[in-house]
């Protein structure tokens, strides 16, 4: 039996008294592209955060490669190779372009290698070249958010994290970023994508986990999750039915 | 036309100032401490200099690199012992924890040293005057003007040309993302302190030229100019600090020349009147914060 690349165990953190996650567990194998999803306030961000090392879970352990990274630092983390794009994209806004992905390879910097990723980057995202001298801050939103992946790809994780990439973004870009996760997926990369948008996510990924309370309310594959996604939004009343309508 | 005496010497006062207010703004900008230890590096300056001087008769160049190299050890030890153990509790915690480490240090040389003031020989030709086209002044000026400036350049420098100085600049705008990008949280902060003191045992060598002795409270004056000229100039960005500093020499030597002598010692009361103005109509100072803290989302 192989190890799953990622393994989280009765996961449980909290926001000073209030409680966040209530005994999560989830595992996420090599080369799978896994989505975590759940409405607002349902511990999807918390989940990541904790693997990240950005908060200290209250309970539970976290196995990244076979090794404990429960209460490690973000910093150690990085260098075990998890990264994470994190909510809200998060770019250096003060920083040019090059100096955001400089940094992004900082953990793992090697001169001929980061000049080879930069290609890479630019052919990704051709965009991103031309704006290479730009202060991070002037970019449009989807830019940030194509930045902010490129960023957390210099390092070469072995896991990507993604939490809400499509968030607050157009149509269009959304559909953009999409397509991309899925060529990052198909290129080998194993992600865990954190999203609200359950329909489009469930498009492209392998199997998901659904999240509610804290706790995990159902996992399975696309099609289980379709179905019970259906039941979910009825339960849960969820208010946007486009996120949740399930399509035949 | 501008009085070319005048002039040199807003620009000495102004570079002094300016890199108090930038020792200070360094820490600010990664830990959001406004750190009240920070007068007390320019005070263990002042006695590492008396040490080095006055015990060990050293020349007075090696008696100013010990000075700066103990402002520097000083600042870096108060990170790791004082500062680095509460800095995940609270904002709250780390500023009680800095007038703890003030008191602490102005108290140990009081009972190790003397509460009294000990005398600084710094080198006679500092207080040497020259003339530069008739204007006269001490050479202490021009010293001080060219180390501020060759000082901000080489950070300058520094801080856009390496990895370090990116990630420092990273952390101020965002302290938990420059982390996720692997950068060790210690890494940055200790070399925000290592600056900061360097920044203050310079700046030590030149405040305390002027009065060529050190006391234990000698850190409060300096402390409290810096802080002074970073609410003018800006706490957000170290250019708001050098402007600041600048600003406020200009403001000092203005006031120095237009009151009447007999208001001339309520010239600190204009000083902050005019920082109270600054808090009521310009609460961000002189150089606002980058967009980042404007962008949404």
């Amino acid at each position: 039996m192989t190890m799953p690349m990622l393994s989280v165990e009765n996961l449980q953190a909290s926001y000073g008294v209030v409680r966040a996650l209530h005994g999560v567990s989830l595992e996420v194998d090599e080369g799978e592209l896994v989505a975590l999803l759940g409405v607002n306030g349902a511990g999807k961000s918390t989940t990541l955060k904790s693997i990240m090392g950005v908060l200290r879970p209250v309970k539970g352990t976290i196995t990244f490669m076979g090794a404990d990274i429960t209460n490690k630092t973000p910093e150690y983390i990085v260098k075990k190779g998890i990264s994470l794009v994190p909510e809200g994209r998060e770019i250096f806004g003060q920083l040019t372009v090059q100096e955001n992905l400089r940094l992004g390879a900082f953990a793992s910097y090697d001169r001929e290698r980061y000049k080879a990723d930069l290609k890479e980057v630019f052919e990704l995202f051709p965009i991103l070249e031309q704006r290479l001298h730009q202060p991070g801050g002037l970019l449009s939103g989807g830019e940030q958010q194509m930045l902010a992946i490129a960023r957390a790809l210099m390092s070469h994780p072995k896991l990507l994290m993604l939490d809400e990439p499509s968030l607050g973004l157009s149509p269009a870009m959304t559909d953009q970023i999409f397509a991309l996760i899925k060529r990052l997926r198909e290129m080998g990369s194993t992600i865990l994508l954190v999203e609200q948008n359950a329909e489009r996510a469930l498009e492209i990924v392998d199997r998901a986990y659904l999240l509610a309370n804290g706790e995990v309310e159902f996992s399975g594959d696309v099609e289980e999750l379709r179905r019970k996604i259906d039941i979910a939004s009825v339960y849960f009343g969820d208010e946007d039915p486009s996120s949740c309508e399930v399509q035949s | 036309m501008i009085d070319l005496e005048f002039a040199i010497n807003t620009l000495s006062l102004g570079s002094l100032y300016a890199l108090l207010a930038l020792g200070l703004v360094l820490v600010y900008g990664i830990l959001k401490l406004v750190n009240f230890a920070y007068g007390e590096y320019i005070m263990i300056a002042g006695y590492g200099m008396y040490f080095a001087a006055t015990v060990l008769h050293f020349p007075w160049w090696v008696m100013m690199l010990l000075g700066v190299l103990a402002a520097v050890v000083t600042s870096y030890l108060t990170e790791l012992a004082a500062f680095r153990p509460v800095r995940t509790k609270s904002a709250n915690a780390l500023i009680v924890t800095s007038f703890a480490v003030s008191i602490f240090l102005q108290n140990a040389v009081m009972i190790l040293v003397s509460p009294r003031a000990r005398a600084v020989p710094l080198p006679g030709f500092m207080s040497q005057t020259v003339s530069i086209a008739g204007a006269t002044t001490p050479v202490r000026n021009l010293m001080v003007i060219g180390t501020t400036a060759v000082l901000l350049v080489v950070l300058s420098v520094l801080m856009k040309r390496t990895v370090l100085g990116m990630a420092m600049r990273a952390a101020a705008d965002n302290f938990i993302t420059t982390r996720l990008m692997g950068v060790p949280a210690n890494l940055v902060i200790s070399t925000a302190f290592i600056i900061s003191g360097f920044l203050a045992g310079v700046a030590s060598i030149f405040w305390i030229g002027r009065s060529a002795s050190v006391d234990p409270l000698t850190g409060a004056a300096p402390l409290l100019i810096a802080f002074i000229a970073v609410v003018m100039g800006g706490m957000h960005s170290p250019t708001g600090a050098v402007v600041g500093g600048f600003v406020y020499g200009l403001l000092f030597n203005v006031l120095s020349i237009t009151l009447p002598a007999s208001m001339i010692s309520y010239r600190d009361a204009f000083m902050f009147v005019i920082v109270v103005l600054f808090l009521l109509f310009r609460p961000e100072g002189i150089v606002r914060g980058g967009y980042t803290e404007e962008r949404v989302g």
